[in-house]
């Protein structure tokens, strides 16, 4: 059967078997959880100051930390054999690897010898929809556009898939 | 006491072949939510213009449901450590606790993706919103499973049986509540 003896550091030797395992105490669990929650609600804070490199720590400094939080203890990881490290290191890899390779395409809408026209006239488009006032926040995207009720864009907006800025003095559209 | 002839370990391996499994799956997890991930990104940087989009995702939603996860995932470790004590009765009723954290967790967004729809914010509605519905989507599939799961184990577990499983859920759920604290704040925080 089980034996339990306590270390200094709150964690029960749990005996049984061939081996022995720490069993840590229920304190330890609620007093992560109340870190995990505390900065939760820094992250969701953080948008509020109003600055923008502030919001991308808040938001993904926080995140980074809480996951390797979860990691260590609640997934145990740290204890855990190290080519399950290894593999789980590799699978990351790999997704850098792909942000690596398609990002440059991604991310920029021109480059030597191409351009992409559609991603650039989107954007000349969404820019000019929001300075007006008439962004149809639900559509956007041409033919794909399917306004609800009570969320049609205002008359005489021109069709999304031409890509032309909508005239101005436009009512913005209901809602949103 | 009667033992069931199970290979559970294998010397080559130095761990549970289960949990194993577990972690190989995780590892292809890794590659699945890691490529949305990085596509939404590398979208979201490429186009500032989504953050006209971004702005109507529901914070207070999110935030509750991140809120409820977070919660769930403490008591999918306090069923672990039931386990570890052969206490499987407490076991069973945590993972309960967590079964009931997913579900808080469905409910809550099927709210917020009725209203959202409601309002013309479908899949098909910009390359934003199909990122949203997808990854979001993905996910939710993973907590339906990860419940599912956890009923099978907790049905073995109130018995005293199988409880190394507790664990193996455990850390599955863990992962689908890394993954949400990755998509909270790229979805409802940057804006």
């Amino acid at each position: 059967m089980s034996d339990h003896t306590h270390d200094s550091h709150g964690h029960a030797a749990h005996a049984h078997g061939d081996h022995e395992e720490h069993v840590h105490e229920v304190s330890h669990y609620v007093k992560v959880w109340g870190a995990l929650v505390v900065l939760f609600l820094i992250s969701v804070a953080g948008p509020m100051v109003g600055i923008k490199i502030l919001t991308l720590i808040t938001a993904f400094g926080i995140a980074i930390v809480q996951a390797s939080m979860v990691v260590k203890f609640f997934m145990h990881l740290d204890i855990e054999k190290r080519y399950v490290h290894y593999f789980l290191a590799t699978s990351l890899m790999f997704m850098f690897l792909f942000f690596a390779g398609v990002s440059p395409d991604v991310m920029k809408h021109h480059g030597t010898n191409w351009t992409n026209v559609s991603a650039l006239e989107t954007k000349a488009r969404i820019e000019a929809e929001a300075a007006a006032g008439t962004l149809e926040h639900h559509g956007g995207e041409g033919e794909h556009a399917a306004p609800a009720e009570g969320h049609a864009p205002a008359e005489g907006h021109a069709p999304a898939g031409e890509h032309a800025p909508a005239p101005e003095g436009q009512a913005p559209a209901e809602g949103h | 006491m009667a033992f069931k002839p199970i290979a559970t370990t294998r010397s080559a391996a130095g761990i549970l072949t289960a949990k194993l499994a577990v972690w190989w799956l995780l590892a292809s997890e890794v590659v699945i939510f890691g490529g949305v991930l990085a596509s939404y990104i590398m979208h979201r940087i490429g186009h500032p213009e989504w953050a006209h989009y971004a702005v109507h995702t529901n914070t207070l939603a999110g935030g509750t449901n991140t809120f409820v996860l977070l919660t769930s995932s403490l008591s999918a470790v306090l069923a672990h450590r039931a386990a570890q004590l052969k206490d499987g009765a407490t076991a069973a009723k945590l993972l309960l606790a967590t079964v009931g954290g997913g579900g808080i967790f469905l409910v809550i967004k099927s709210f917020e993706w009725a209203n959202e729809i409601k309002h013309g914010y479908t899949i098909s509605a910009n390359p934003f919103w199909s990122f949203y519905y997808t990854a979001a989507g993905i996910h939710g599939l993973h907590v339906i499973a990860g419940m599912t799961l956890m009923l099978w184990v907790a049905n073995d577990a109130r018995k005293n049986q199988e409880l190394h499983r507790v664990e193996l859920v455990g850390i599955y759920w863990h992962f689908v509540d890394l993954v949400w604290i990755f998509l909270f704040p790229l979805l409802y925080i940057a804006k």
